[in-house]
This record gives C-alpha cells, structure tokens and sequence, in this order.
C-alpha cells in the first residue's frame, strides 16, 4: 500500500511538469490557433538558460529560474513577433505556421548543440538537498515538493487570470473568435503577444524543472516532451486549459503505474495508445468540449 | 575520364541521389492524403512497416527482391485499411495527432517485438538490393499512377471532398470510400519509399520512423507545395538537400537549414511549386 502511495507521489511530479509543458503549449493552439511545434525547443532554451544562470553567473536557484522563464519567454516573444505574426497577416493557409515552427525548433535545437555540445550536462549537484525527506513513511524530496508547489500555484495564477483579469477575458474573447474580438476594441495583436511571451516562459520554467529531476540537458531534450505533450493538449481538449492541466496529471499517473505494474518499456506506449483510443471514442478530447476553430 | 568523374561522383553521392527518390516517394504519398483533404501522418510509420515488411522476407526468407518489394506495400496498406475506418472520422489537427500517435504506436511495438525485429538494435545486415533504376523506376510510376488520377474522375472526386467534404457528399461523392482509397495508397506508396530505402541503407531500426520523420515528410510537401506533383518532388529535393549544401557551415548547418525553411515558409507560403503566382509573374514579365 505504502508503495503504491509513494508511486501515486512521484506520478504528481511527473504529472505536474507535464501539466506545466502542455499549459503553454493549449494556450497557444486556443489563442492564436497555431501548433505550436517550436515549443520543445522553448523548453530546452529555459532550461539551458538556468544551467548558464547557475555556472557562469552563479545566481541562486530562484534567480535562475525567474532568468529561465524571462528568457524562453523573450524567445517565444520573438517568434511570435518575427514569424507567426508575419504569417497571420498574410492570412495563409493553416499549416504553414506550424511547417514555420518546426523549422524554428529545428534552428534553435541545432543552436544549443553548437554552444552548448550534443553530450549531456547537469546542474551542480549541490544545487538542491539530495536526501529525501520522510512524510508519513513517502520519500519526499524537496525538488518534487518544490515542483508540485510551484506548479500548483502557477496554475491557479493563470486560471484566476483567465477568469477574473480584463486581458483574461479579452484572452478567451479572442478564442472564440480573433476577428469579433479586434471589432470589439480588444488589442488583440498585443494579446497575442503577450500569450506567446507566457505560454513560453511556463514551457522555459518546465524545461528548468524537468532538468533539475532528470538532472540530465541535452540539445533534444525538448523533443520527446514535445511529443507529451500533444497528448496531453488533445487528451484535454484542444485549446481548453483546464484539461490540459488534468490531461497533464493525468499522463504523469498512468505513466507512472504501467512503469510500476507493466514494465517500463510500456512507458512510452502509454500516453500514444491512450491518445489513438481516446481520438477514436471522444474525438474533441477527455475533458474538453472545445469547438475547432473555422476561419 | 568522363567516365571515372561519374564514377567518381557516383561512389560519394549515390547514397544521396537514391535518397532523394525515396523521399520524392514518401513526399508523393503525403500528398495524395492531403490532396484528398486529409491531414494523415502515419506515413513515417507506413514507410517503417514497409521497411521491416520487406527486410525481413529478404533477411529471413531469401525472398526474391521483387517479392519483398509487394510484401513491403501490402503490409502498410493493410495496416492503413485496418485503421482507416475508425481515423478517418477525424478532422484537421485531430486526424493529423491521431495518425501520429499510430505512428509511435508502430514504433514501441517493433521495439517490443525483439525476437522479431531486433527490437531498439534494429535490423542489420540487409542485402543491398536497390538499384538506381529501380528507385528511379518507383518515382516515375508513381508519378505517372497519381497524375492520371488526378485528371480522372478520381482526383475530381478527391478535390471537391478538399474544398468541401459535406458539399461533396450531398452531390453523391462517396466520402468515406475516396478518403480509404487515397490513405491505403499513400500508405502503400509509403511502404515502397521504405522498402526501398531498407535495401539501400543496410541498418534499419525503429527510432527512424518515427515522430521527427512523420513531421519532416509533411514538411517537404508544405514545403514544395500541393498544387501538382512537381511541388512535393521539389520540396523533398531541397529537404534532401540543404543539409548537404550547407556541409560548410558545420555545427550551425541546421541552424541555417531551420532558418531556411522559415524563411521560405515566410515567402512562399503556398509552396514553392504554384503555377497560380508562376502565370502572374509571366503575365507580368513581358511588359
């Protein structure tokens, strides 16, 4: 029982960077209606960012991880502002932005190779206390508590902000439609790009998170969390933040216990099979009810 | 002497050359899907099952090559016929995530199958089997199959289900049936690109199939265009390509490459190939 209880934890983590990853990644899609395929790429820059944070200017960890977040979020700035905007006014056909994004990621991947080397590289191991802490018989590390927090309040930041804050609304009035939203006097060209610089900045702080718990950075790092977090976005319904962050919990959990009760190399098998069955059975997502976007 | 350069030229870059025709074929059999209307990307892990298909007759059965080639187009188009029924309901991003997430399930499951496929070592040791002509032979049937179709009641068909599905259906176009058959043949076309490839390459192994290569399929075809068959050809050339011309640059050859694709992406947004812009730039030219 108390096994299970301990897996039950490290799926939270997991869950929560998941979470995390695919919260930028719907919010784009839902906003500006773009897949977003750079987005691993993002992540990877954050992550990085906090490993040059950490050994060449010797920031505390918190200063990193604020750097990380400024620094995706400024690339995804610069995307959005060079690129997609660029694209959405010449009103092309629908995949053209995300064919841009994938050769933006192919870029920046390729970038980080040839500053940073293809091998692998970690954050000094003295960066966080390793042993784990003991909470009624788990084996709690304080980077896991650390994520889950940290996770948990950025969510509820960003969907008290949906909801509550003038931009939030302006955000989901643009959602449903760019073009009634610009009519209504709604800055929509600075919404866009004030999502692109957050969806970025949470994919950079997940990108720093999930380096710290692998304690693994290499040049594709992003990919295979990229792949995630499709997933995660269609599992929730695309574009619906809500799901996203329990499609994200939920990827974490069954992860987790088809590593513990199958064997882990089901791991992979699990978020894609679980993908294909729930296209095939509730094609707009499990918790979504998202309508597709027509222009 | 001309000769010996040829020869030359031939033993550096034949690897090269023959990639190109198979990457014609694979953008060749996107571009049926999405001429259809249908944003499908299983055609990375169609292109794998063809590839394993047929290097395990020739490996394991000493199956004439020929045999292997049939083997290597039947086995994606059955898997396509199987899956086809329930996938293609979806729509836009939906259908193309689906296709993807097929794609990786085809990959775990050729790692999971070790006895069989050598699961994560992948295969070694095929019989380089691919003549030049053959791939040559393969691109231009291809070609030649898709540009009847599509000046047939076919490629009609497929194009008013492009513009509107629910339109085409209430004129009595069979939706479902034209949608099959555009997915089983890409799948096919897909499986003959891989099976060649696979008697090309020596090694095979399960990580080539998957996500990162369904992504750069579509991207050549984006990328040339959809508005004839010379677009997917040309973006699958300069896909093939760049990375090669840009051997100079080094460790920043992608980087270039990406910024490239962007660029172009930028530019041309309707793909390289299009005559639509090609007789406006005539038409003006003359003045």
């Amino acid at each position: 029982m108390l096994e299970l209880q301990q897996q039950l934890f490290n799926a939270l983590s997991l869950g929560c960077v998941y979470a995390l990853f695919a919260l930028g990644f719907t919010l784009v899609f839902g906003v500006l209606g773009v897949v977003n395929l750079s987005h691993g790429a993002v992540f990877m820059v954050g992550a990085y960012a906090a490993l040059t944070a950490i050994n060449q200017l010797h920031l505390p960890l918190w200063a990193a991880l604020l750097c990380a977040c400024l620094v995706s979020g400024v690339v995804g700035l610069i995307i959005d502002v060079l690129v997609l905007r660029t694209l959405r006014q010449r009103n092309v056909p629908h995949l053209i932005p995300m064919i841009a994004t994938i050769g933006i990621g192919i870029s920046l991947n390729a970038l980080a190779q040839g500053l940073f080397g293809a091998e692998n590289q970690r954050f000094p191991s003295d960066l966080l206390p390793q042993d784990a802490l003991e909470i009624s018989g788990l084996h709690v590390t304080e980077l896991e508590l650390g994520i889950i927090l940290l996770s948990f309040v950025l969510m509820t930041v960003l969907l008290l902000a949906l909801k509550k804050t003038q931009a939030g609304r302006a955000l989901r009035a643009i959602a449903e439609s760019p073009r009634a939203a610009a009519l209504l006097g709604i800055n929509v060209q600075g919404l866009f790009m004030l999502t692109s610089f957050v969806a970025a900045a949470l994919g950079g702080l997940a990108g720093v998170l999930i380096g710290l718990y692998s304690n693994a950075l290499f040049p594709l790092m992003g990919q295979p969390v990229m792949h995630k977090g499709i997933a995660v976005i269609i599992l929730g319904g695309m574009g619906d933040i809500r799901g996203a962050m329990l499609a994200g919990l939920f990827l974490g959990f069954a992860e987790v216990l088809s590593v513990a009760y199958i064997g882990s190399t089901m791991r992979d098998a699990v978020a894609f099979g679980l993908l294909f069955a729930v296209l095939l059975i509730r094609p707009r997502g499990l918790f979504g009810s998202v309508r597709e976007r027509t222009v | 002497m001309t000769m010996d350069a040829l020869d030359t030229f031939w033993s550096v870059y034949s690897n090269l050359v023959l990639t190109l025709g198979t990457n014609a074929l694979l953008a060749l059999s996107i571009y049926l899907t999405l001429s259809c209307g249908m944003l499908a990307m299983a055609n990375a892990a169609f292109m794998g099952l063809g590839a394993y298909a047929a290097a395990l007759l020739t490996m394991q059965a000493n199956a004439p090559f020929g045999v292997a080639l049939l083997a290597g187009m039947a086995v994606p188009s059955l898997a396509a016929l199987l899956i086809g029924k329930p996938t293609l309901r979806l729509s836009g991003v939906y259908l193309a995530m689906a296709t993807l997430a097929f794609g990786e399930v085809v990959r775990i499951f050729i790692l999971n199958t070790q006895d069989w496929t050598g699961g994560a070592l992948g295969l070694n040791g095929i019989p380089q089997a691919t003549e030049w002509w053959h791939v040559l032979l393969a691109v231009l049937l291809v070609c030649l199959l898709l540009e009847r179709m599509r000046r047939a009641r076919v490629g009609r068909a497929f194009e008013a289900i492009r513009e509107d599905e629910t339109a085409a259906n209430l004129m009595g176009v069979d939706v479902t049936k034209y949608k099959l058959l555009a997915f089983v043949l890409g799948a096919a076309i897909a499986g003959l690109a891989g099976a060649l490839n696979a008697h090309l390459t020596f090694f095979i192994g399960p990580n080539e199939y998957g996500f990162d290569r369904g992504v750069e399929i579509l991207t050549m075809t984006i990328l040339g265009g959809i508005n004839g068959l010379l677009g997917p050809v040309l973006g699958s050339c300069i896909i093939t390509l760049l990375p090669e011309l840009l051997r100079g640059l080094q460790d920043y050859r992608m980087v270039a490459n990406g910024l490239i694709l962007v660029g172009i992406v930028l530019f041309l947004p309707r793909g390289i190939w299009d005559p639509v812009r090609l007789r406006a730039l005539l038409r003006r030219a003359p003045r």
